[in-house]
């Protein structure tokens, strides 16, 4: 038992899916030439002046009402002021005493299936800076403002995150939030949503917060899981053998497996926000908010519980599947071919279904196999035309042919033997082979009946209907 | 024909009795004439401005063409002119040529002003003699010993000396009205949001707005009419109709209820400045006004919150002057700071540099609450002020100004004794008041100027207020001997 307690807080920023800037028209499209997409605005031309997009506020509303949160009705756009020659105006807008979402809370369930609620602190609009291009320029710098003034919203948690793997289910949560309410793509590579963490740790027990390190940019879960676990076994390391954490920054390099310091407190920018004088305080009032509601989706927590109401799957099995907007679709689209088949459905989509998908790299609505395809190979094995176990090879047929289900087990000869005659035929066969095996069998040695299993299948290419085989060689194995 | 005021020549050119070219060319050789002695100019555009007043003559003899269509025009070099350099008075932007017009710029365009060149103003717009511009003081063309005002004192001095009948200008502290007093001409101030800040390049952004300089109230209102509305680029214009500026200016005075603002008659305004005021306000009197002394007690505070606010907002909009993207970047940078410290040192002159780093200290940590906030705070309550006195009178009015204009080099050591010039216009800009300063008589031979604030978009008021009294009086038409 560890003397030590972890305390973790996120700040995750995602990329709102708007199509044009935050402060200015110009398109948010990722990997287009570098500053193709950057217009006068974007690169802080003298005289230029932002104007808010309406979209992103909305987005940032719909974030804020799906995690149950105060919608503040007058919200500040700030400027945080640094130097950096991928911040063009010299500062980032931003917004500090007064962010659009106050306040909200967010459910994630622990691994032993507990629910724990983790507190918001807050979620503001901002924009994104630039980027410094190093490679294939020598010892020169390039910039490109592409990314200049894409819209974020940075949603900043309570420190109640107790642990990486919290820390991981928290990030996950946000993220199938963010994509369900599509403000978000949650494209991780591209950097569409990424996180720093705020790690710390203190003797169990007591309340005082440890110092913390900031932890910047990660942009995967695994990365987060190993960056926390690195920063907390670095802190009670340094704590235990007579050291103090320092208050810094800290990048998380992925090739060494560790983090490493970036900049102290004394080295930190003092970032002198103040109220953005170019632009109004956004006015948000109860009938925008309404409408906004409105038009919210069937949100995960809400579909699970249906799911597991509705459909009588496990708590986990629902968490799972309703994980995606896009899953749930298409798992509901499967069981409403075969209705009566709801656990079947979830098992084969969480099963045979995610493993080929994460095999070929694809996502659930790339097409590569319908909903009503693969209920088509559901319908078959719930009327025992095929075993569960033909079953996985006419699915893999159908994932690389584009077959029907029926198609394929009609070419290939699949349907299951459940003529129990031609059954006893068979098994009379092996017997009549194998009379060593049988003698054994007889003289008390049970395990060989498995080796009967075995050579019936083989026999019949595995369609005999394994149920039926099972009570006929229990019937005639033993004389 | 310089003579003439923009409603006259503007009426000229619609009838054909002048063309927009011979007007251009009386007005450029003026401008090349006056050029050494005056520095009004920081860019001539005598080719473009030629081939423009050819369109318009086209344009006119077809019977089409707007409002302004070939009158010659200027823009002071802080609105974005596409590819005629803007400098702002600065080396940092000594060879910046902007990819965009202002709004501003573009609307005058599309009435038919014909831009002549661009007009001298302190660096950024900080200043208020036009002594702190890279490209040297422009002189007062009442004599030339004198400053013409700042940070708009190219405009003001290229008006009185007629190089030409009306500039663009703009005023975050009194950068229109000081300079206009200064230069015996007729300066518009409008209210917060009135005028689209797109494409002005900003000095301090919840203050700056920008007007116009010209020989008479008329004449305002004709450039002004042009230039104000919405502006879906800029968040802070206001989107409300524009009143039609000319319509209500002959409207008769009797009934208006001015008040005197008692703070700005306290010690250190200059006696026979004060003189001229008091018989402006006798003629408005005359007309049929009534007259009340009214005080703001917070109107002290302008200066000290001024000089927290707008360096504050400077200190941040000048920022984006770092050398990597446009502007003037030093040579041989070692490394990235550098090229930052090297660059901007070399690009601001000392009056930014001063304003840059008085901005920087009251938005720091610590230092946020004591300056910063509390300016806010006594912005409100200024601001309040005016509500409270706008409740009881029509229109404001003082001197614009507590001194005529000074020598050069007089105020150049001592930046509180400059700041402390500004001291009766800085009120309006943080109310977002429109103001104006109309020429009201000499003291002492130098023009004095009748400051007239209003309430928020009373602009058509003011324009009324200033022609009436205009037709009463004829200060504005003085032009000095030299350019007479």
């Amino acid at each position: 038992m560890s003397a030590w307690e972890t305390v973790i807080g996120l700040e995750i920023h995602a990329q709102l899916a708007t199509r044009s800037k935050i402060f200015s028209g110009a398109a948010t499209a990722y990997g287009a030439a570098p500053n193709s997409q950057a217009c006068l605005v974007d690169l802080g031309y003298p005289g230029v002046l932002p104007v808010l997009n309406a979209e992103a506020v909305r987005m940032a509303v719909r974030f804020g009402l799906a995690i149950d949160a105060r919608i503040t009705r007058q919200s500040v756009f700030a400027r945080k002021n640094y130097f950096y020659p991928d911040l063009p105006k010299g500062y980032q807008i931003s917004q500090y005493e007064l962010p659009i979402v106050a306040t909200g809370a967010i459910e994630i369930v622990l691994e032993d299936g507990t629910v724990k609620r983790i507190g918001v602190t807050r979620a503001h609009l901002e924009e994104d800076a630039g980027k410094s291009l190093h490679e294939g320029l020598g010892a020169l710098t390039g910039i490109d403002l592409n990314r200049a003034g894409t819209p974020l919203i940075e949603i900043v948690s309570e420190p109640e995150l107790r642990s990486a793997k919290e820390a991981v289910a928290y990030m996950k949560k946000v993220h199938t939030l963010v994509r369900y309410l599509e403000i978000c793509d949650g494209n991780m590579q591209e950097g569409s949503f990424r996180c720093d963490a705020n790690v710390s740790v203190r003797p169990v027990g007591t309340e005082k917060f440890g110092t913390r390190a900031e932890i910047k940019n990660i942009n995967s879960f695994r990365y987060v899981e190993k960056a926390i676990q690195y920063e907390v076994a670095r802190q009670i390391e340094l704590i235990e053998s007579g050291g103090k954490v320092i208050q810094e920054t800290r990048l998380w390099d992925p090739d060494k497996g560790e983090t490493r310091s970036m900049r102290s407190k004394e080295e930190a920018n003092d970032y002198r926000y103040f109220p953005d004088p170019d632009l109004l305080p956004v006015e948000i009032d109860e009938a925008y908010i309404e409408a906004v509601r409105a038009t919210l989706p069937e949100l995960p927590d809400a579909k699970a519980a249906r799911f597991v109401a509705e459909y009588g799957l496990s708590g986990y099995d629902a968490l799972v599947l309703t994980a995606s907007r896009d899953l749930a679709d298409y798992y509901e689209a499967v069981v409403r071919a075969v209705p009566a088949q709801p656990k079947l459905a979830a098992n084969w989509v969480m099963g045979e279904l995610s493993a080929a998908l994460n095999k070929d790299g694809q996502q659930i609505d790339s097409g590569r196999l319908s909903a009503e395809r693969l209920a088509g190979l559901l319908v078959r094995i719930a009327d025992e035309t095929i075993s569960g176990k033909i079953a996985k090879e006419v699915f893999e047929a159908m994932w690389t042919s584009g077959e029907s289900a029926d198609a394929l087990i009609e070419a290939k000869g699949l349907k299951q033997i459940t003529d129990t005659g031609a059954i006893e035929q068979a098994i009379e066969a092996v017997m009549a082979k194998n009379p060593a095996q049988l003698a054994e069998f007889r003289a008390g040695k049970d395990k060989l009946f498995g080796f009967f299993v075995g050579q019936v299948m083989k026999a019949t290419q595995g369609k005999a209907n394994p149920a039926q085989l099972n009570d006929l060689l229990k019937k005639k194995l033993p004389g | 024909m310089h003579r003439q005021t923009l409603t006259q020549l503007a009426a000229d050119l619609r009838a054909r009795r002048v063309s927009s070219v011979e007007l251009v060319r009386t007005f450029l050789a003026r401008i090349e004439a006056s050029q050494s002695a005056l520095n009004a100019f920081v860019t001539v555009t005598a080719e473009q401005a030629l081939a423009q007043a050819e369109a318009a003559d086209r344009a006119l003899g077809a019977g089409r063409g707007g409002p302004l269509e070939g009158v010659p025009f200027g823009h002071k070099d802080l609105f974005c002119t596409a590819g005629v350099r803007t400098t702002c008075g600065s080396r940092m932007l000594e060879n910046f040529i902007s990819p965009y017009d202002a709004t501003v710029v573009s609307r005058l365009r599309a009435a038919g002003a014909v831009m002549l060149g661009k007009l001298n103003m302190d660096e950024f717009a900080m200043g208020s003699s036009n002594e702190t511009s890279y490209f040297g003081p422009v002189r007062n063309p009442w004599n030339r010993a004198l400053v013409p005002g700042g940070s708009s004192g190219g405009s003001a001095a290229a008006v009185a000396a007629r190089l030409l009948p009306a500039a663009t200008a703009t005023d975050t502290g009194g950068s229109i009205r000081q300079p206009a007093a200064f230069c015996g001409v007729t300066g518009i101030k409008p209210t917060y949001g009135r005028v689209s800040r797109y494409g002005m390049i900003a000095f301090a952004s919840s203050l700056d707005q920008g007007g116009v300089i010209a020989a008479s109230a008329e004449d305002a209102a004709r450039v002004l009419r042009e230039m104000a509305g919405f502006d879906p680029r800029d968040s802070t214009s206001v989107d409300a109709p524009v009143p039609d500026y000319l319509a209500g200016l002959e409207q008769p005075l009797s009934g208006l209820k001015i008040g005197l603002l008692k703070e700005f008659f306290d010690t250190g305004l200059d006696p026979a400045y004060e003189r001229c005021v008091r018989e402006a306000i006798g003629v408005f009197e005359r007309l049929g006004a009534s007259v009340r002394e009214i005080s703001l007690p917070n109107i002290p505070l302008s200066v000290p919150v001024y000089y927290v606010v707008a360096p504050a907002e400077c200190s941040s909009n000048l920022a984006r002057y770092d050398g990597v993207r446009f502007g003037h970047r030093c040579a041989e940078a070692r490394d990235l700071e550098d090229l930052y410290k090297r660059s901007r040192s070399e690009g601001f002159g000392a009056e930014v540099q001063r304003r840059i780093m008085t901005g920087t200290y009251v938005l720091s940590a610590g230092y946020y609450d004591a300056y910063y906030l509390k300016a806010q705070r006594v912005r409100r309550l200024i601001t309040a002020d005016f509500a409270r006195a706008f409740g009881e009178v029509d229109l404001l009015m003082g001197p614009t100004t507590p001194t005529p204009a000074f020598e050069l080099g007089a105020k150049v050591a001592d930046p509180i004794t400059m700041y402390l010039n500004d001291i009766y216009t800085i009120s309006a800009n943080l109310a977002g008041l429109p103001a104006m300063s109309v020429p009201c008589g000499f003291a002492a031979g130098l023009p004095a100027g009748l400051q007239i604030i209003g309430p928020h978009f009373a602009e058509e008021r003011l324009l009324n207020a200033a022609h009436r009294y205009q037709r009463e009086t004829d200060w504005h038409l003085r032009i000095p001997e030299a350019y007479a």
